[in-house]
């Protein structure tokens, strides 16, 4: 059974149309790769299913629980949606780590918030968080501010903070485009070792070997349509769509 | 002499100090209402307010203080402020918490809208209410950046406040300058300069150490 499907999904910015009817699904514990140049729509795409954007028409469906469909009118409550956008996590491209909280505190502050009013229950969120900051590698900078810490160390704190609420699908907006090079690939093992674990992930990103390596699928996105998808043999090594290849033709000029 | 002096310094100086505390008081908060209402997104709130800050930042204080002081009583044919001292003091420190929370509330606008928006997208894909977002991320943030601008307002409105004499407020000026009638006398104006000098000095220790407080983040 798919854990997400998304039907038909439009999005116009004014009369600029972003997502032009995009449909796909993705099974639990799959790694969905999305590629495609800027303007594409594939961050939109993540914006809309983390509720950010409200998208024009189409359909999400979580576990056959319907989130949003465009065709009912009515709009939801602030307080529904807040529950919708649960199912899912969001990794941002700047991390937007919470400057004046410890690496710590900012993966415990949305589950106190949520959860932790008796004191049980937060001794158990500061446990677990204490436990997602260590498989990310930072036992020994829980404490640490985010100016003292290293991009890829913010942004490994920003993934344990979006896994401390336990997402279905925990979604990466081109986790590693701020990041220096030299510190791209620690970001990248932390996803590669959610992959091995079987964490349900869509990944946006312009890492072409590490989609290849992480993915059971690849979505190929141009001019807000999914123009090829795929396994990553079929997407990435031997694209048949003429998009896909000069795209791909295109990035390995300039490696 | 010297004593004399003081003791009518001392009295002119707790007037300054009662409408420095009051129009703090009163401005700091109203400024923040008034920064939501320049942000809102109903034009008809958010252009009356801006016309408003408009008005009061592009004209004197001390025309608004002779404005709210003598207009009612002239306009309205009533005495709003009630007489003597005390009413010359409440019209004063009206026209100061107007002019000083719509500057505030310049302040505030500035510092809100300097937060990232992804600080707010943070929260809300973590499931936090606005409610929230506000208070547990975004405010914190605000006072830190607010904090040096804010501070330089409050030290000039130390000394704005002698302006309160255009409509007889006896502050501390108008104390000291009375010597030069009665005695002769000018060293009294020094040493009114005196009690500015430590009072605003005394804020910049106490804004510094805020700072100091607030350095721990970026």
């Amino acid at each position: 059974m798919s854990i997400l499907e998304v039907s038909n999904l439009k999005k116009n910015f004014g009369s600029t149309r972003v997502l032009e009817g995009i449909s796909f699904s993705m099974d639990e514990g799959e790694v969905l790769t999305i590629i495609g140049s800027s303007g594409s729509g594939k961050t939109t795409l993540l914006r809309c299913l983390n509720f950010l954007e409200t998208p024009d028409s189409g359909v999400i469906k979580v576990k056959d629980d319907v989130l949003f469909d465009g065709s009912e009118q009515i709009r939801a409550s602030e307080e529904e949606i807040r529950k919708k956008r649960l199912h899912f996590g969001l990794v941002f491209q700047s991390f937007n780590l919470f400057p004046q909280y410890t690496a710590l505190q900012n993966v415990t502050l949305a589950p106190l918030l949520h959860f932790g009013d008796d004191p049980g229950k937060k001794a158990e969120i500061e446990k677990h968080a204490e436990e997602l900051l260590g498989q990310m590698g930072l036992f020994d900078r829980m404490d640490n501010y985010p100016h003292e810490l290293s991009g890829g160390q913010q942004q490994r704190v920003a993934i344990a903070r979006a896994l401390a609420l336990k997402p279905d699908i925990l979604c990466f907006d081109e986790p590693t485009s701020a990041l220096d090079p030299e510190l791209t690939g620690e970001v990248l093992k932390v996803i590669r070792n959610l992959a091995e674990k079987k964490t349900t992930m869509i990944i946006v990103t312009h890492e072409m070997s590490f989609a290849h390596d992480v993915s059971d699928k690849v979505i190929f996105m141009a001019s807000g349509l999914i123009e090829e998808s795929g396994t990553p043999e079929e997407v990435i090594d031997s694209p048949k769509n003429e998009r896909t290849q000069q795209f791909l033709a295109n990035y390995r000029k300039e490696r | 002499m010297f004593l004399t002096v003081t003791l009518a310094l001392l009295e002119g100086f707790l007037a300054t100090l009662r409408l420095f505390v009051l129009t703090l008081l009163f401005a700091l908060p109203l400024g923040l209402v008034i920064s939501f209402g320049s942000m809102s997104k109903i034009q008809a709130i958010r252009l009356p307010i801006r016309f408003i800050i408009w008005v009061v930042r592009g004209t004197p204080l001390m025309l608004q203080l002779l404005v709210i002081y003598y207009g009612p009583g002239i306009i309205l044919h009533t005495n709003v402020w009630g007489s003597g001292n005390g009413g010359r003091f409440i019209a004063a420190l009206v026209a100061f918490v107007i002019n000083y929370s719509c500057y505030f509330s310049e302040i505030y606008r500035g510092g809100i809208q300097s937060i990232p928006v992804g600080q707010y997208e943070a929260g809300q894909v973590l499931g936090m209410t606005k409610h929230q977002i506000f208070f547990k991320i975004v405010l914190l943030q605000v006072i830190k950046r607010i904090v040096p601008p804010i501070s330089n307002e409050i030290i000039t409105l130390v000394k704005d406040t002698s302006l309160a004499r255009v409509i007889a407020v006896y502050e501390i000026i108008w104390e000291g300058q009375a010597f030069i009638k009665s005695a002769g006398i000018i060293w009294p104006l020094f040493y009114t300069g005196a009690f500015y000098l430590i009072f605003s000095g005394l804020l910049t220790v106490i804004f510094g150490k805020i700072e100091e407080r607030l350095s721990y983040f970026r």
